[in-house]
């Protein structure tokens, strides 16, 4: 309890407090606060559990790098793990949770894998959990899960709502720091374009801590009247809480827009989170340098702070780190804090710098060590000493708070998404941005440039430079004067230290210290791509964004080369964590999958449809009646009645195109294996289209209504695709033939009556004479109905085997139409049936569907090779339909399958053998692709493809399940087992 | 993630809207050989680099495209329609 609230300063609001709870505990904090910041001001400094060892850690940043104050904010479907509490903005009424943690924070049982430590170093799963390996299932993953881990994620559903959206401008300014600043006021008083976007809560970046004057104002000061300026232009648009996460092709860059994340009960209609896509023309990168950690001993212990977050909680939120501070500096950034503590009334005990002179006067209180190094740190679960090593001399120096100044690692992460390399600079010890990006420039602390005022003179200098790139003229640029500049001698990294005792941290998310990274280079994983793997550094979800460069320094260092041979593993989107809410947006539940419901759907439901779903579609299944007990009773009694006097089903769903123009018929000529051209007008065919590989795509009748008019019908399940491969053929394929297609498919109600009795009810509605003579089998018209009432298109086409009909309709008078034909037919026995009644009739008659048309089919394997043309010259799938494999005689084609057990049934998918053949992939025969029970058969009917099938009718097989142990002895026939001569279509 | 695809019918629009089909071949002429027709149904380049594709708009104006990318960079060099340019010249 050493972190505490100053009596006065900061940009917080002393006047409004906020309630919150940190593991259950009430605390309070400030309007203004992080809730890194309020737990400070709490002196609450052990905030988390590390992944491996369970060690008690701090909070290390104030910003996006934070690798340890991982927290779970919220409950219920709110929850939210791994919430950085450095950028979560403190809000009246917040929960938060620590995290791998058992039973609690204080006491975490956990804590006892520091004892075993020795034995978890880098690639410690690869060596020990190898094998057996059935026990890494069982054993070694559930325990490692449950040990090693960040937060849980919630079961319940996200109540919140989030949206994606586009914006587009001349300039996309990437950071509200000082550069970003100077960048939008030069572009944005030149009247460009602008958007500033910026992942903090207040523009300013660095200036919200900076204790320099710009024209005699604050920093923090000017950064809010800068700020006030741009948001006055109708030209700029300044987007504050919203990360760019990615760089992308077109110059798109990808951003996340935290809109109700700072709200207790976020507003319903308003998402929590948007997902933006800024399309710019030219970009500036402003985002700044990431302090490094210095990697000593227990460099993880709480008190321990990076020098800058120290500075931001200091001037930015009013909080002290400790009473008796040190600071360990290898630059000069570690004065200025001494100077920011001592003003504020902070004692610093000792400034630690690794150099032998600095570059700033110091003429404060603090013991100045100097050519020295902190190589240790003492204390339970906070800091409470330091040991400093010089010259070969270790003292100890007690103390309770400690700030690390290891230099600045520019944030060239967006610079580096689409493929190029970070490039080394020796002169700045940095890792730079590719140079000659395209339409992305890059300025301030992330071009390694020091101190403020040439931060903002490269950022009004960079701004201008594209202003007049993008054409428009541009004020004289007034460079602000800088007082209390801390310049800034950016130092000489300081890669290991002499003297370290104890675990000394790289990477502190995943518990990668000092001596795995030896331990990965003498091992050979040298490879920065392989360290990475070998011991974590650099995963999880901060990516290494204060260790990757540590350890590439250190790995260049025992390879005894320089960091530019190690290079840096590869920057991906995105920066930082984006939630599945922001990239999901508004497509959830039915706004990701909406239901779509045929014209049909309210008369079907009347009449009690069970409906299922097939792709978007609800289509109606089965109709039960008063005293059916199971669907099976459903379905029989519909069967039975179709055959025996008609039935109503609504087949609206398949897919219809409309197809005309002149060369309509030459078209579908091409796009069908079988013949069109000479398709007489008002009859219907059915038809074959195949793929180029001359496999069957898929199948329906289409109608040639006038000369140059036809009327298709596809399968439901590939309407879209085949109106696509329509579109495809005719656009690109053979753009000189004059046709035009259009899916109708939603445009119209399609019923199917069938049954003996279904010309009789039909002819009630239909104003033209239907008979036999008149309306043949195939007969395809456009009909007039109700005494010119309405009109229709009626076919005479049946997938039952039956006298039938199909009926379209404008699809609103689908309803009535259907209401109209029930009403008809009463006396007739007419009754809906739905798609399980149609798969039963179908299988009967061995009409196939894609059961059976699965891409492996050719036409002569269904039994339809006649009806490839031969004549044609060309059409889709022609050519490759003559390989010689696709006529080999052992090809599975299309058979019968019934059980001679006929109480016995068999499943799809089920394999063929042959009888007292054993069940090997070698004596395999086939497989069954339709199965179903027939009341007519009285047996269980299956339709199958196997092989030299045809042949083979009457043969004794095995019908085999192997998943379900089924071995049902069956015999193959005839595909279709009902009405074989087809009598019952042409009555 | 983001690619803007210039359409030539709706100006550029995100390629959410569109469908990728493959390798923009032309078709063999019908009596073509054997080997030709396989080629064009199974063999297919992976060039790093330059690179012709069939896109259809399929959420927008629902023409098929020629769209010229560079499979390394995504950078879109060149988009037009399936039935213009090298296709009507050939037949020509």
């Amino acid at each position: 309890m050493t972190s505490y609230r100053l009596p006065k300063g900061g940009l917080i609001d002393r006047q409004a407090p906020l309630s919150f709870t940190f593991d259950g505990t009430p605390l309070q904090g400030l309007a203004g606060d992080s809730l890194a910041s309020a737990l400070l001001a709490n002196g609450q400094l052990l905030v988390g559990r590390s992944f491996k060892y369970h060690r008690p850690r701090g909070i290390l940043t104030a910003g996006a790098a934070e690798p340890n104050a991982l927290v779970t904010i919220g409950r219920g479907g709110r929850t939210e793990p791994n919430t950085r509490a450095t950028m979560q903005e403190l809000y009246e009424g917040l929960e938060a949770q620590s995290q791998n943690r058992w039973p609690s924070l204080n006491f975490d049982v956990g804590a006892l894998n520091g004892l075993l430590s020795p034995f978890l170093g880098a690639g410690f799963y690869y060596k020990t959990f190898m094998w057996p390996a059935p026990l890494w299932e069982k054993l070694y993953e559930p325990f490692i899960r449950r040990a090693a881990g960040l937060g849980k994620a919630s079961y319940e559903a996200d109540p919140d709502a989030y949206e994606k959206s586009w914006a587009h401008c001349d300039l996309l300014v990437i950071g509200a720091g000082p550069t970003g600043l100077a960048a939008a006021l030069t572009a944005g008083r030149a009247g460009a374009r602008v958007i500033l976007v910026d992942e903090g809560s207040l523009p300013g970046g660095s200036l919200l801590f900076d204790t320099a004057t710009i024209d005699g104002k604050a920093a923090a000061d000017f950064a809010r009247d800068a700020s006030g300026e741009l948001q006055s232009m109708p030209n700029l648009r300044v987007m504050m809480r919203t990360t760019a996460f990615g760089w992308y092709d077109g110059n798109v860059f990808g951003a996340v827009e935290r809109v109700q994340k700072h709200v207790r009960d976020p507003v319903n209609h308003v998402p929590v989170e948007r997902l933006w896509r800024i399309v710019a023309r030219q970009a500036l990168l402003a985002t700044g340098a990431e302090e490094r950690p210095l990697v000593f001993g227990g460099n993880d212990r709480p008190g321990v702070m990076m020098a800058s977050a120290m500075r931001a909680y200091l001037n930015r939120y009013g909080v002290a780190p400790g009473k008796a501070t040190a600071i360990f500096t290898m630059n000069d950034s570690g004065y200025a804090l001494a100077r920011d503590l001592e003003a504020a009334g902070v004692d610093v005990v000792a400034i630690v710098d690794s150099r032998p002179s600095a570059g700033v006067e110091y003429h404060g209180k603090a013991r100045l060590v100097r050519e020295a190094v902190v190589c240790g740190t003492k204390g339970r679960k906070t800091i409470s000493a330091i040991e400093v090593y010089r010259d070969g001399r270790k003292e100890t120096i007690a103390i309770d708070a400690l700030a690390m100044a290891g230099g600045g690692s520019p944030i060239i992460h967006l610079a580096c998404h689409r493929g190029g390399k970070p490039v080394w600079s020796p002169e700045k010890a940095a890792f730079l941005a590719p140079e000659g990006l395209k339409d992305l420039a890059v300025a301030g602390a992330v071009a390694a440039t020091t101190g403020l005022a040439a931060c903002l003179g490269e950022g009004a200098a960079k701004a201008q430079a594209i202003v007049k790139d993008l054409g428009l003229s541009c004020p004289p640029v007034a460079i602000p004067n800088v007082d209390g500049d801390e310049g800034a001698d950016p130092g000489r990294p300081l890669w290991s230290i002499p003297g370290v005792k104890g675990k000394a941290f790289v990477d502190f998310q995943n518990d990668v210290n000092l001596k795995d990274i030896g331990l990965a280079v003498r091992e050979g994983y040298s490879h920065v791509e392989l360290a990475k793997r070998y011991t974590t550094s650099g995963m999880a979800t901060d990516q290494g964004k204060l260790s990757n460069v540590n350890a590439i320094g250190l790995i260049a260092k025992a390879r005894g080369v320089s960091p530019a041979e190690v290079g840096t593993t590869t920057f991906r989107p995105f920066y930082t964590p984006v939630s599945f809410g922001a990239l999901t947006g508004a497509h959830t539940g039915h706004h990701f999958q909406p239901v779509r419901k045929s014209p049909l759907h309210d008369w079907a439901k009347k009449h009690g449809a069970v409906f299922v779903e097939t792709g978007l579609w609800y289509r109606s299944s089965w109709f039960p009646r008063t005293g059916e007990r199971t669907w099976r009773e459903s379905v029989e009694r519909e069967v039975l009645n179709v055959r025996k006097n008609a039935g109503l089903c609504d087949v609206s769903m398949l897919g219809k195109i409309e197809i005309s123009g002149r060369d309509a018929a030459e078209f579908l000529n091409r796009v069908y294996c079988n013949a069109f051209l000479k398709l007489p007008v008002g009859r219907a065919r059915y038809g074959l289209m195949l793929r180029e590989d001359g496999m069957i795509y898929d199948d329906g009748t289409t109608s040639r209504l006038e000369e140059n008019r036809f009327f298709m019908t596809t399968t439901t399940a590939y309407a879209a695709g085949v109106m696509n491969h329509l579109e495809f053929c005719a656009q690109a394929l053979w753009p000189d033939l004059e046709v035009r297609l259009a899916s109708i498919t939603d445009q119209w109600a399609q019923m199917a009556i069938a049954g003996p009795k279904a010309r009789t009810i039909l002819q009630k509605v239909v104003d033209e004479d239907i008979s036999d003579a008149a309306f043949p089998f195939l007969a395809a018209k456009e009909v007039s109905l109700f005494g010119g009432a309405l009109h229709g298109c009626l076919f005479r086409i049946s997938f039952s085997g039956e006298l039938a009909y199909e009926l379209a309709v404008p699809a609103g008078y689908g309803e009535s139409v259907a209401d109209a034909l029930m009403e008809a037919g009463k006396d007739h026995g007419i009754m809906p049936y739905g798609v399980e009644t149609l798969s039963v009739l179908r299988i009967e008659k061995g009409h196939v569907t894609h059961n059976e048309i699965n891409g492996t089919v050719v036409p002569a394997d269904l039994g339809f090779g006649k009806m490839v043309s031969a004549t044609k010259p060309d059409f889709i799938g022609k050519a490759m339909l003559q390989r010689e494999g696709l006529a080999a005689p052992d090809r599975p084609q299309l058979v019968g399958v019934v059980p001679f057990n006929p109480e016995q049934s068999f499943r799809t998918g089920s394999h063929i053998l042959a009888k007292g053949a054993a069940a090997t992939l070698e004596n395999d025969q086939g497989y069954v692709t339709s199965s179903a029970y027939s009341p007519h058969i009285g047996s269980t009917i299956a339709l199958a493809l196997v092989k030299n099938g045809p042949d083979r009718h009457g043969e004794e097989v095995v019908v085999w399940n192997g998943l379900y142990g089924e071995s049902t002895p069956a015999r193959l026939c005839n595909p279709v087992f009902f009405d074989p001569q087809n009598e019952r279509l042409h009555v | 993630m983001a690619s803007l695809v210039p359409c030539p019918n709706c100006g550029r629009r995100p390629k959410e809207e569109f469908t990728i089909k493959g390798a923009a071949l032309s078709r063999p002429a019908a009596g073509a050989d054997a080997a030709d027709w396989f080629d064009y149904v199974y063999l297919r380049d992976n060039p790093r680099g330059a690179y012709e594709e069939y896109w259809h708009h399929t959420s927008g104006c629902r023409r098929w495209l020629v769209v010229s990318r560079d499979t390394q960079t995504h950078e879109v060099a060149a988009c037009r329609d399936a039935a213009d340019g090298s296709r009507l010249e050939e037949r020509a």
